[in-house]
């Protein structure tokens, strides 16, 4: 059992559109990850959420639009717009939804995912 | 008995009966502060269901269904329910009442709720088999079993429940008779021309009404298992009977133990629900109030929140004070409802009267006097306007001028008069059978429930007999709006303003980019309502290419792979095919580029061929195919002008009067691409006869002798509306001048996501307006909106051939970014010779090593 991260390179940040988001595969697993860049053109972070939508069943997240609701970073479903908490991975309409978060980091401007944490071994 | 021994200081509280109100009793009891020992004999073998909806029971609904009993109710109050164990008898003396198994209960307070049981008329013969009543289940499934072999059903009855049991009898298949003492149907509740349209209705769905009849007895039958025999001595053979001849309240319990009862029967209870014996409380269907049995379930409930309320605290105001008796019903689908004083009998009382016997309509007004007050309304065939109706008869609210407006159709033109809900005080009663006045719904509403759905849930209005629902909708969308106003029409919270006034903002500020705009006017980051409006008003100012990388972000989905996205998250492809028409070459090539990719192929509704099926990796191959052979993107995925449909014309047709192919090909390489608030589409006509539907359609052009008739604001979908008439005779040149100005008027004029018929409907002066605008020039930018059209017009470039040439564009169209991979989550099963996207269960899941 190791619960060390296992970090899976994804792409360089610059490849990922301003306010867009991409999908990794990071070992068996669909990511979505997305570039936040505020409105005067300065990156503010990169988030990983995992790209199944559990609403509408399909491996779609990283195609949302970004934005956010009441303060909050989200990304909408393209499917049914239903918003995921970029953060959190929390579904704002439905609680009993949610979606993976995975942890990110950006070294010298390359992006790497990790394993999610809950996923153990 | 150790069960007084081990009694603590918890009051006990025994409940007699566990229908509705009983129900309802319990739940108003848990909400309030207090510690009882409640125990509930239930006589029935289930815990409390809808008895109301029960004739849903023969249409499929299960008896889970029917509950109304949450799951985990009796768990979380401690309260104990004894299924199939009546109370018996009751000792006043010592405060105890005796079960059906023998059981001893001792009680602090007993509530009776014990509701009743049909009556049945002591006819001689009335205890053969096969002779049934209908008010619980367990009835309902003895006249399934009854029915089962039978060929004939008649129902004892012409009232409410009657006719709902011939309903009953119908759905099983049964030839079905009613049979009525009186000279009509429902008698009690509306008068006799009401009864003689409902009887007519009922009638032509195939159930024969015997009214005046006095049934003496039942016999063998000849062909059926019954013979029915009349006073006037004719006869009725049949099957199965049901008797639905009134019901009467069951106070057996009340009698043999002292209790004051009605001389017809009914537990005499005061305002507090109180029996003649203070620790006993009688509710529902079983007590006599001033004299009345209700038979409803509303006033019921509002007993049990009387009686919970006083026992929870003895000086509690809650009062009964009666309760209104009106009532809606679809019975077998006939629209019927009675309000207030529905006969009439006040003194003075004067009757509106409006009946239309082609339409199978009646209406009455009952109102005082002086006009100024509704005091009752029948009304059969449309109950439309039982909601508003109800408020002004219980609320007193002043009758407007002309009162018979209120159940006048409405005319063409003129918008019918109806009560404002704002009128309504907070206090006026919305739903009665659960007591949710209008100012509970304005706070549930302020509260959140900003949906029909989240306020039923929320305050349970509604969630009855269904008679308030229209009216519990009037109240939310007054609310929103109301509501609304403070941040009056902003697109989101990031934009205090319209999508009009964006639209100024962005061309007046020469802005060109979302960032942009979001800095001067908006906060925050945008979202996906703003994000797409902005790019859509770029695209309409400026015909900014959507596939620039600074407009990447704010894309729909669809418009950032040009192609629209499926349920499984595939893609299909819709080439434009302008007009409808097409070569056999292009088919062909369509037909090959299917078979490479293994693409399901549908006709449109617009007259053009989608691809479905479609991976994301795939979408810039089959469009090269596409493009190579002529095609061009049919912006089926944008906010955009769609097709124009065409019908053959005078070309090929022998009625046709104009080449309406040509025309609609030729709108439909003008306007192609053209990104607007909602979808355009458009249709052309070669005559009269209208072929392709141009009335539908938010720009229709029918041919005329003379040239073509222009009808804009046509909506099939949704809200199917008719186009409206703008211009007739028009020549080429003039009908296309005509539709720039007017789709340049609606894009710079229209909310986002407001199609052209919802945007004519909400526009001050309607058609007029749009009339003088378009064809008198009267707001002076016609020259202006004529140049900017034809400014779209010709910076016009085909997205799909643009994205398929431009390298940046290219690399959006891959599953993953770091592997060439597609998403084994898409996957295909056969049907009728095609692919389908395979159901989770159908799925090939990756094996995990
Ligand atoms: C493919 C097609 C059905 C078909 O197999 O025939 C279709 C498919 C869809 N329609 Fe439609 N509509 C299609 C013809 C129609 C028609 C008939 C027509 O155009 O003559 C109508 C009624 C006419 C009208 O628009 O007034 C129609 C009224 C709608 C509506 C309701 C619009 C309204 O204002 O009431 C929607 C929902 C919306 O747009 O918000 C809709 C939305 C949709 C969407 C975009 C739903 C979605 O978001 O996934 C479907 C996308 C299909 C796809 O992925 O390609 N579709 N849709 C038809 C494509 C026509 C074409 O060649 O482009
Ligand atoms: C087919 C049908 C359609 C209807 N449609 C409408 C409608 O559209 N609108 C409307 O407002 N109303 C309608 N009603 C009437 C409505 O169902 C009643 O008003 C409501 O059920 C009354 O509730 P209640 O609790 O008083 O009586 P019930 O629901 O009858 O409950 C009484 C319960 O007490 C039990 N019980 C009786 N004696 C004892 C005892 N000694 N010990 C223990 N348990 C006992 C009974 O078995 C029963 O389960 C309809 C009724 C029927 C049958
Ligand atoms: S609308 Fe008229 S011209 Fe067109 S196909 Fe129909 S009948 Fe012929
Ligand atoms: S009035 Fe019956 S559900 Fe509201």
């Amino acid at each position: 059992m190791t619960t060390q991260a296992l970090w899976t390179y994804v792409c360089p940040l610059t490849a990922i559109v301003p306010n867009t988001g991409v999908c990794a595969k990071v070992g068996r697993e669909q990511v979505a990850v997305f570039r936040l860049v505020s409105p005067q053109g300065e990156d503010e972070a990169v988030h990983a959420l995992g790209q199944w939508d559990p609403r509408s069943q399909a491996n779609v997240l990283s195609r949302g639009l970004l934005g956010d609701i009441n303060g909050v970073a989200v990304v909408a479903s393209p499917v049914y717009k239903n918003h995921y908490a970029l953060e959190t991975g929390a579904c704002l309409e439905d609680e009993s939804l949610s979606v993976p978060v995975f942890p990110v980091r950006v070294a010298e401007g390359q992006i790497f995912v990790g394993r999610r944490p809950a996923d153990g071994a | 008995m150790d069960f007084f021994l081990g009694a603590d200081m918890k009051k006990r509280v025994i409940l007699a009966g566990h229908g509705m109100v009983g129900q309802k009793f319990l739940e108003q009891l848990a909400e309030r502060a207090g510690d009882w020992q409640v125990e509930v004999l239930c006589e029935e073998p289930r815990p409390a269901y809808d008895r109301v909806h029960l004739t849903s029971y023969f249409s499929g609904s299960s008896a889970e269904q029917l509950s109304l009993t949450p799951p985990d109710f009796f768990a979380n109050t401690g309260y104990a329910l004894n299924l199939g164990e009546a109370v018996v008898a009751i000792d006043r003396e010592a405060k105890t009442v005796r079960s059906s198994l023998g059981r001893v209960l001792p009680y602090d307070l007993l509530v009776l709720a014990t509701g009743s049981y049909p009556f049945v008329p002591p006819l001689p013969g009335k205890e053969r088999p096969h002779c049934l009543v209908y008010r619980t289940i367990e009835d309902l499934e003895a006249i399934k079993a009854s029915a089962v072999g039978a060929r004939s059903g008649t129902v004892i009855g012409g009232g409410l429940l009657g006719l709902e049991a011939a309903k009953a009898l119908k759905d099983l298949g049964l030839a079905t008779q009613v049979v009525e003492f009186a000279p009509r149907l429902m008698a009690v509740q509306i008068d006799e021309l009401g009864g003689r349209l409902l009887r007519r209705k009922i009638e032509a769905l195939g159930v024969a009404v015997h009214t005046q009849k006095n049934s003496t007895d039942i016999v063998d039958g000849e062909q059926g298992r019954h013979r029915l025999r009349f006073a006037d001595g004719s006869h009725l053979d049949t099957d199965l009977i049901l008797f639905s001849a009134g019901i009467r309240p069951r106070d057996e319990l009340a009698r043999s133990s002292g209790l004051a009862v009605g001389e017809r029967g009914g537990i005499v209870i005061d305002n507090h629900c109180r029996s003649s014996d203070p620790s006993i409380y009688a509710i529902g269907e079983c007590a006599l109030w001033e004299k009345k049995i209700y038979g409803l379930v509303a006033p019921g409930y509002q007993m049990a929140e009387v009686a919970a309320a006083t026992i929870a605290d003895a000086a509690a105001p809650a009062q009964f004070q009666g309760a209104d008796m009106s009532t809606k019903l679809k019975l077998m689908g006939v629209d019927v409802a009675s309000i207030g004083d529905a006969h009439g009998a006040t003194v003075d009382a004067l009757n509106y009267v409006y009946s239309d016997e082609v339409a199978g309509i009646y209406k009455k007004l009952v109102v005082s006097g002086d006009q100024k007050r509704l005091l009752g309304a029948v009304l059969v065939g449309e109950a439309a306007d039982y909601g508003n109706l109800l408020q002004f008869a219980l609320n007193g609210i002043a009758l407007p001028a002309h009162p018979e407006e209120l159940i006048l159709p409405a005319r063409e033109g003129g918008a019918k008069k109806g009560l404002g809900v704002e009128l309504l005080p907070d206090s006026a009663t919305i739903c009665s059978c659960n007591n949710v006045s209008k100012g509970a719904l304005c706070s549930a509403v302020a509260e959140g429930c900003t949906s029909l759905g989240a306020l039923k849930k929320c305050t349970k209005a509604g969630t009855s007999c269904g008679g308030c629902a229209a009216l519990v909708k009037q109240v939310l969308d007054a609310e929103l709006k109301a509501q609304g106003f403070s941040i009056s029409n902003h697109l989101c919270e990031h934009f205090p303003h319209s999508r009009q006034e964006l639209f100024h903002l962005v061309k007046l500020g020469g802005l060109k980019s979302f960032d942009a705009v979001l800095l001067k006017h908006g906060q925050g980051r945008g979202c996906d309502i703003c994000k797409p409006t902005v790019a859509s008003i770029l695209a309409s100012v400026w015909n900014e290419h959507i596939l620039k990388p600074r407009h990447a972000a704010i894309q729909d989905s669809n418009d950032y792979y040009l192609a629209n996205l499926q349920k499984d998250g595939s893609y299909s492809v819709v080439p434009r095919i302008p007009g409808g028409e097409i070569t056999p070459e292009k088919l062909i090539v369509i037909g090959q580029v299917a078979q490479r990719y293994g693409l399901y192929t549908k006709i449109t509704g617009g007259q053009r061929i989608d691809l479905f099926g479609a991976r994301v990796e795939q979408l810039p191959l089959i469009w090269k195919a596409l493009v190579d052979a002529g095609f061009e993107s049919g912006h089926a995925y944008g906010k955009s002008m769609r097709t124009v449909k065409s019908c053959v014309g005078s070309t090929w047709c022998r009625y046709g009067v104009q080449d309406s192919v040509g025309m609609a090909i030729r709108l439909e390489h003008r306007y192609r691409g053209l990104r607007s608030p909602h979808k355009i589409k458009l249709a052309v006509s070669g005559c009269t006869r209208e072929c392709a539907e141009a009335q539908g359609k938010d720009v229709g052009v029918i041919a005329t002798e003379k040239g073509w008739n222009l009808y804009v604001s046509g909506n099939g979908g949704m809200k199917p509306r008719h186009a409206s008439l703008l211009a007739t005779d028009l020549d080429d040149a003039s009908l296309v001048q005509y539709i720039d100005r007017f789709l340049m008027f609606y894009i710079r004029t229209a909310d986002r996501l407001q199609r052209t018929s919802t945007w004519l409907d909400n526009l001050e002066g309607g058609i007029d307006y749009v009339k003088k605008v378009v064809l008198e020039d009267s707001l002076g930018i016609a020259a202006e909106l004529e140049t900017e059209m034809q400014g779209l017009v010709d910076t016009y470039e085909c997205e799909w051939k643009k994205a398929i040439n431009d390298e940046q564009t290219l690399k959006r169209f891959r599953h993953f970014v770091n592997s060439a991979e597609p998403d084994a989550n898409i996957q295909f099963v056969d049907e009728r010779g095609q692919i389908r996207p395979a159901r989770a269960a159908e799925k090939i899941t990756e094996t995990v090593a």
